[in-house]
């Protein structure tokens, strides 16, 4: 199963690295994200006229997760995008390939690219709205789990809508309620990790490696069945 | 057809040529079918493609068949490689049940299919796919560099971006996939669709390297001629059926491809029409 993870893994790092859609496309539709909520929210605007901190910044951790979500939906359809292309999903069934390895390949790499756009978001994020950081350790373990939990969930019902000619309208609708609750736990815990006190942050940091666990343990599973059907 | 014509004809069309690549299967299966459908039906899309198929062919077989557009050629390939679901009726591929999800995956493992899909990634290089698929089938890879040279994309084209090659080029690549598998039993839909001379005559002599290793082959193709040349029987498909499994009466000869005998002129002509099908269309059309 590892062997057949690590081949499907490299294999769409090595398109990406071919192409550079993520680069070239999703990271920049993702910047546009952040630098629209900037416009649409003034970096001057207050709740009381006390406040240390701009709105901006304080929504920044919701605003960053937005934008690393709608960014996600776009690398998730590419996923599979390329395996719905000249039968090539066939192929992976002929080649005898584990589900549970192809699976984890696929999720794999695409995690792997959204800690990257993640990193690079995240950069923007801190410029654009000025927000601070209490604890990087904290913010980087609940941004890998959150990663794991959006890639293995979309990954699945990815797969799940990849036969249809209506998957790319089809796998945002199918996603996002999923990713709601790591969608929330991820925000309370960045938020936590920037402005403290780091205590709560630590418990929606736990809940994400539930999600996570659960999440991949669900793809392992199903994705025999559901490559079986697609 | 007796393998020493089969041969002669081979031997006119080009040059011997080294297949050493093509390794023992060592593959016996005790003298039971490679393939038995009975009365198999699949469906697609609630529409029976295959419609009650019963066909056996033995090891070492190579199988034309032959039929109209949409006669369940393709399905019928599909459905033998594990792929097209099994409706109803009985199927077993390599002595594994098509209707048990665990053996239709091994079914998988031991066939190779040479589809009209090329089952390549167009952002990757001839060399990328083919060294993915390698992996993914855990092949050795020091067979591919044989396979590579004899179809001629060793050179040049081995880093060239499949999207940037032409129909025969993917072909070819798709080929390679497929012998550098070594399956036990071979699928090709219309293998000579899209080759230039040479790459037609080598598709032929990798059959017949593959039959003398333990390989069993079907063959769905229009290049009629060509293909029964190759081929040992011809089987007959029409909607969905079997219409001439190509054994035949006593008298018979094997590869005959005659529709089956009917009562009622009517529906002799018809199934004249649906043997023939656009088989004949396309000779006029040449």
């Amino acid at each position: 199963m590892l062997h057949d993870a690590w081949v499907m893994a490299q294999k769409d790092l090595r398109i990406e690295r071919g192409s550079r859609v993520v680069v070239g496309q999703i990271l920049p539709f993702g910047a546009l994200i952040l630098i629209l909520f900037g416009l649409a929210i003034s970096p001057d605007l207050t709740v009381l006229d006390t406040d240390r901190r701009s709105v901006l910044a304080q929504v920044a951790p919701g605003l960053f997760w937005m934008a690393v979500f709608f960014a996600s939906l776009l690398a998730l359809g590419r996923s599979f995008a390329i395996e719905a292309a000249d039968g090539n999903l066939d192929g992976l069934k002929m080649a005898g390939l584990d589900p549970a390895g192809i699976f984890l390949g696929k999720a794999g790499a695409v995690a792997l690219q959204l800690l990257i756009l993640e990193i690079l978001l995240g950069f923007g994020a801190f410029v654009l709205y000025g927000a601070p950081l209490t604890s990087i350790v904290l913010l980087v373990i609940a941004q890998v789990l959150a990663t794991i939990a959006v890639a293995a969930a979309g990954t699945l019902y990815a797969a799940l809508a990849s036969g249809l000619r209506v998957r790319d309208t089809l796998v945002p609708l199918l996603v996002l309620p999923v990713l709601a609750p790591v969608l929330l736990a991820a925000t309370l815990a960045t938020e936590a990790a920037l402005f403290g006190p780091t205590g709560s942050g630590w418990s929606w940091t736990m809940l994400l490696g539930v999600f996570a666990l659960l999440y991949v343990g669900i793809g392992m599973l199903a994705f025999g069945p559901i490559m079986e059907e697609s | 057809m007796p393998i020493g014509r089969r041969g002669a004809i081979l031997k006119q069309r080009s040059a011997p040529v080294s297949l050493e690549f093509v390794t023992n299967l060592s593959t016996t299966l005790d003298g039971s079918a490679v393939v038995r459908m009975e009365g198999a039906i699949s469906l697609i899309d609630q529409f029976p493609a295959l419609a009650g198929i019963d066909l056996v062919i033995d090891e070492g077989e190579i199988v034309l068949l032959r039929g109209a557009n949409g006669a369940g050629k393709s399905t019928l390939l599909r459905l033998c490689a594990g792929l097209a679901p099994l409706g109803g009726g009985t199927g077993t591929v390599l002595g594994h049940d098509l209707s048990v999800r665990e053996q239709r995956r091994r079914v998988r493992r031991e066939t190779g299919l040479l589809a009209h899909e090329t089952f390549l990634y167009d952002e990757l290089t001839v060399e990328e796919n083919i060294l993915f698929w390698a992996k993914a089938n855990r092949v050795d890879l020091d067979s591919i560099d044989p396979v590579l040279d004899r179809l001629a994309l060793a050179g040049r084209l081995r880093n060239v971006k499949v999207s940037g090659l032409s129909a025969g080029q993917r072909r070819r690549t798709s080929l390679a996939v497929m012998v550098c598998r070594r399956p036990r039993l071979w699928l090709l839909d219309e293998p000579h669709g899209g080759l230039d001379q040479a790459g037609r005559d080598f598709v032929d002599d990798l059959v017949q390297h593959a039959i003398g290793f333990g390989a069993t082959v079907l063959i769905a193709s229009h290049d009629i001629e060509r293909a029964t040349d190759l081929s040992t029987r011809t089987i007959t498909i029409g909607g969905g059926q079997i219409l001439d499994d190509g054994r035949g009466s006593s008298d018979e000869p094997a590869t005959s491809a005659e529709p089956k005998k009917s009562d009622s002129p009517a529906e002799t002509q018809k199934s004249r029409d649906d043997a023939s099908g656009d088989d004949g269309a396309e000779r006029h059309a040449s």
